[in-house]
């Protein structure tokens, strides 16, 4: 195969045609494609260095030659037997599932494709057939009539390609008897592909900057810093008040860590200046770091023992600081991560204290032993206890929606928090349709890793569903700003919106919260904070 | 064709049952020595395999949630969808293992013009519902067969189930809505082309094997009779570990012993082990609190990390470039290191 | 994590309930059938046959019972000819019961065996000597 012509991603209503009739032949008869568009880069070899992957080369999917160690069947029946034995999960969705279909269009990715190996039984049956055929008796017996096949490079480039089409969001474990969860699968097979160096670009180059730099965009001390200003410039421009955040400052009460999407690039800046003015506005001890200065965990979409060696530094740096707990601000990922996995990795966390709202005195007893508090619980109780002024009329140009983001959804139940913030912050909230928000939310097509741009086609089918709602707000109520608590999402549905929906713009909650919030000797607002006229305010700025 | 293939197999198992007995007088080694093979397999296996997940741990703290947290005292904690607490995990165990509460969740996904819409679709938990029930139902009814007195539940429920008192001896109802139940599977799993696309062999080989049992039971109750005096005298010497075989027992019994003694063996080597893994399921049986609680890996090892330091010597110059406090050789302006800390006092 | 205990319990619980009938019958009678043929009309009799061979209406005994109740009460008719040819008059009090008289002794020795509640006795009327004896 030579390198794919850069592709242009089809039109909207070319794309949103549809087959879903699954191939005459049988699904292990029908070899992997791979179509352009629908996948990401190899990882450059420096990346893979950085971090002490295997495997460095360079090594493009589309070519023939993948350049493995000739052991590399061994190295991965030894990494599936290594992975049985430390999960149970992967045990056990190896072998109860049976296959009734119920998750079968619960995937965005097949609604959005059609093509059968995104249901998420087929993407899990990928992984099984192999598992059958060297870790079961029937498999091992029966071969193809038990569903069992030989591990070959045709299956391990078809667990390249669908693996790295699922955005590990759990909307099928939702639904499964079982609670299968096609995310641990597309874990595991990850891990298993990544032992043999086959990472993407997209993925590797942020994880290896997230190690030596602190974070994903590899933003150095002085460019978080000044990054950080220059949306304190804004805000002054906008309210009149300076701002003047610390980092690195010892002795601070709070360590507050967000993703560096938050830090840099449209519209997660904005949601950062949301933070910025709701802290100052609270004369809230906290500080910034650069060290700890990614929340999210590019490493998690590798294997769990780089996303493990990312996490380090929001505790390491907690403690160096001697801060008293950790609040952190809108991201997805980050947020199933801390609060499933990073106590375990790293904890406890008993040079910490239990997180206390300086503020309201509320003592956030479910974080007692993360110490870690999500900012959205944080404002939520600041508004139920009256803390905060707010102004809801200045976002009244919004007609807002809100997008609940898969992991903070599936994996940490955070529903209501967000919700209160936003009925508080804005005059005109619309729900999407039931089946398609809260628990049974769609992902942004973008998740794990997924948000380059080579495969553009694949982000924007993924997508549909999430769109297609979206559209169905924006044509009824007028929708025209779809809030959410995820970095991912500010970026990828702000594409997804243009491809479909270009009417909706996209936004974290924060940014309304900066928005609404009445700050002390602040002068009249004109504009928002994407610094854009506040429709009837401008002609009173004349008056004065 | 997997169905094909699986229906030839239950076919297979007909035939040698019934030459087994018919032709080679087999009756002992179908009516005591297998089912007694399948029963140990059955209960070794399914152990053996619970064990085996057993061994495997569970690192990290997974549950899928689908409600609300619990966070703040004010907020409508969702204790079914989101449990905090095991009293709450168990309920929703309960939900699932009883009521197949996340089945019951599931929408069928349609295009409507532009729009993707999701309407309800309850026929797959409905089907499975009713027949895991009516499945259970009919086995505990076979309960008289292997009890001597046969205990009051036995005699409540074959009253219950036989209450429309159809034909004699009595239909009992789950016998015929089991199979009606099984046959909806098979069929689904024809009809829905994406289910047929993802049907192996090892998916209708168990329907037509619980369809073929169904059928013979069916059979021999109400068709080709049986003298259930006798297969009694069989069957309570299987449950007294005191076998005896009694003569003249029609074929159509052994051959309803010997599917049902292949469904026994069959079960802990195949998908039906589902029946225990549902109670292991890490993304049901876990308390959405591990912010509360710290979960704990056993084989959480020790990793290669970038420290502080390592970061601050490769930035220090940056960093006090900017003023951006830092460990090792601070500047030794004190000026500087003043200004600092002045500013973050001002900031309090 | 492991929750061993909890898996143990769990399997402990299974095997309770699975293997009921393994241990319920420890240490009860297995009292077998024994149903008598020694009323004083089957002991005159000079060949000691029912309506139908033995072996028929040991398994087939309730179907004939159906098709006589059908017979005599929805369509009149009152005379059975069986396998043979021989006639016999449709009646379970008449026919039935005149030589197994002793219904404690021969239709309630398997039925309460199998578990079997026939619902003849809803409406027949069980005679003391039959009942008795």
């Amino acid at each position: 195969m030579a390198k794919p012509k850069s592709t242009k991603t089809p039109k909207p209503d070319e794309l949103s045609k549809i087959d879903y009739r699954p191939p005459e032949k049988q699904w292990m008869e029908v070899p992997v494609e791979f179509k352009p568009g629908t996948y990401c880069y190899g990882a450059r070899p420096k990346y893979l260095e950085e971090v002490g992957f295997p495997n460095p080369r360079e090594w493009q999917p589309y070519e023939d030659d993948w350049k493995l160690p000739d052991n590399w069947k061994d190295i991965v029946l030894e990494g599936i037997d290594d992975r049985l034995k430390k999960y149970r999960s992967f045990r056990l969705f190896m072998d109860i599932c049976v296959r009734c279909g119920a998750c079968a269009d619960k995937c965005h990715f097949y609604i959005g494709s059609g093509d059968p190996k995104n249901m998420p039984v087929l993407r899990a049956e990928l992984m099984r057939s192999v598992y059958r055929k060297y870790f079961t008796a029937s498999g091992k017996l029966l071969g193809k009539k038990a569903g069992a096949r030989e591990l070959t490079m045709d299956v391990f480039k078809e667990w390249w390609y669908y693996f790295y089409q699922c955005t590990e969001c759990r909307r099928c474990s939702v639904f499964c008897p079982y609670g299968i969860d096609t995310a641990e699968i597309t874990i595991m097979a990850r891990e298993i592909i990544n032992l043999l160096g086959c990472n993407t670009d997209w993925i590797a180059g942020p994880v290896a900057n997230c190690y030596h730099k602190g974070n994903h965009l590899g933003l150095e001390p002085h460019t978080i810093q000044s990054n950080i200003e220059m949306m304190c410039d804004d805000i002054e421009e906008i309210t009149g008040i300076r701002i003047e955040p610390t980092f690195n400052r010892k002795g601070a009460e709070i360590l507050f860590v967000t993703p560096s999407g938050d830090l840099f690039g449209i519209p997660g800046v904005y949601t950062c200046m949301g933070y910025l003015m709701l802290f100052h506005e609270l004369g809230l001890d906290y500080t910034w770091s650069t060290y700890a200065s990614e929340g999210g965990n590019f490493g998690f979409f590798t294997s769990n023992e780089m996303a493990k060696r990312l996490h380090y530094k929001i505790y390491a740096e907690a403690k160096r600081l001697g801060v008293k707990w950790i609040l952190g601000g809108e991201c997805g990922h980050m947020w199933r991560l801390i609060h499933q996995y990073l106590d375990t990795w790293w904890g406890p966390a008993d040079f910490l204290e239990v997180p206390k709202s300086p503020i309201t005195g509320t003592v956030f007893e479910h974080a007692k032993s993360t110490k870690m508090v999500h900012v959205v619980e944080f404002t939520a109780d600041l508004i139920r206890h009256g803390k905060i002024k707010l102004d809801p009329s200045r976002n009244d140009h919004l007609r807002v929606t809100f997008h609940d983001s898969c992991n903070t959804s599936r994996g940490m139940g955070i529903f209501e928090e967000p919700r209160y913030v936003l009925k508080h912050v804005v005059n005109h909230f619309y729900e999407m349709p039931e089946n398609t928000i809260r628990e049974k939310t769609f992902c942004c097509g973008s998740g794990s890793g997924l948000n380059a741009s080579e495969n553009m086609e694949l982000r924007m089918r993924g997508g549909f569903p999430r769109a297609n709602a979206v559209k169905y707000v924006n044509e009824k109520y007028g929708v025209n700003m779809l809030a959410n608590i995820c970095a991912i999402d500010r970026a990828a549905l702000t594409t997804l919106m243009q491809y479909w929906v270009p009417e909706v713009e996209v936004c974290g909650v924060h940014e309304l919260v900066g928005n609404a919030l009445v700050m002390t000797g602040e002068k009249e607002r004109t504009m928002d904070l994407r610094l854009e006229d506040l429709p009837g305010k401008e002609e009173e700025e004349e008056d004065v | 064709m997997g169905a094909l293939f699986s229906f030839g197999v239950v076919i297979a198992l007909v035939i040698i049952a019934l030459v087994g007995v018919k032709g080679a007088h087999l009756q002992a080694l179908f009516g005591v020595v297998i089912p007694y093979a399948a029963v140990v397999t059955f209960f070794i296996g399914l152990i053996y395999r619970v064990v085996k997940w057993g061994k495997s741990p569970v690192p990290f703290h997974i549950p899928t949630t689908c409600g609300q947290q619990k966070s703040l005292p004010w907020i409508k904690h969702n204790k079914l969808e989101s449990p905090a607490t095991g009293k709450e995990v168990f309920l929703r165990m309960v939900l699932e293992v009883l009521l197949f509460r996340s089945l019951f969740r599931n929408l069928k996904m349609q295009r409507s013009g532009d729009r993707v819409v999701y309407g309800s679709a309850k026929w797959l938990w409905l089907a499975g519902i009713v027949f895991h029930y009516s499945f259970l139902i009919v086995l505990i009814r076979h309960l008289r067969l292997f009890t001597n007195p046969v205990p009051s539940f036995v005699s409540l429920i074959e009253s219950v189930d036989g209450f429309l008192q159809i034909g004699v001896p009595n239909l009992m109802m789950t016998g015929v809505v089991l199979l009606a139940a099984v046959t909806y599977l098979f069929l689904r799993r024809i009809y829905i082309p994406q289910v047929r696309y993802i049907s192996l062999p090892a998916d209708y080989f168990p329907l037509f094997l619980i369809m073929a049992i169904a059928a013979t039971g069916i059979l021999m109750r109400y068709f080709i009779r049986v003298d259930i005096v006798k297969v009694k005298e069989l069957t309570t010497g299987l449950a007294r570990l005191s076998p005896t075989v009694p003569d003249g027992i029609g074929s159509i019994f052994y051959i309803h012993i010997f599917l049902v003694s292949t469904l026994f063996a069959y079960f802990p080597f195949s998908k039906l082990v589902h029946l225990g893994g549902i109670f292991l399921s890490p993304t049901r049986n876990l308390a959405n609190n591990s912010r509360m609680v710290r979960h704990v890996n056993p084989w959480n090892y020790d990793v290669k990390v970038h420290t502080y330091e390592e970061y601050e010597e490769e930035f220090r110059d940056k960093m006090i470039s900017v003023g951006i406090p830092v460990e090792k050789n601070p500047p030794a302006e004190e000026n500087k290191t003043e200004e600092a800390s002045e500013e973050s006092e001002g900031k309090e | 994590m492991y929750d061993g205990g909890k898996i143990i319990t769990g399997i402990i619980i299974f095997l309770l309930f699975a293997t009921f009938p393994f241990y319920y019958n420890i240490g009860k009678a297995n009292v077998k059938p024994d149903p008598k043929l020694d009323t004083p009309v089957i002991k005159q009799l000079a060949e000691k046959k029912c309506v139908e061979s033995k072996e028929y209406m040991r398994a087939n005994h309730m179907q004939i019972l159906d098709d006589w109740r059908n017979m005599a009460l929805r369509e009149a008719k009152r005379t059975y000819r069986n396998a043979e040819g021989k006639l016999f008059e449709i009646s379970l009090q008449n026919t039935c019961m005149k030589c197994h008289s002793n219904k404690n002794k021969f239709c309630d020795e398997c039925h309460k065996y199998a578990n079997v509640k026939p619902y003849c006795w809803d409406c027949h009327f069980v005679k003391e000597g039959g009942a008795a004896k």
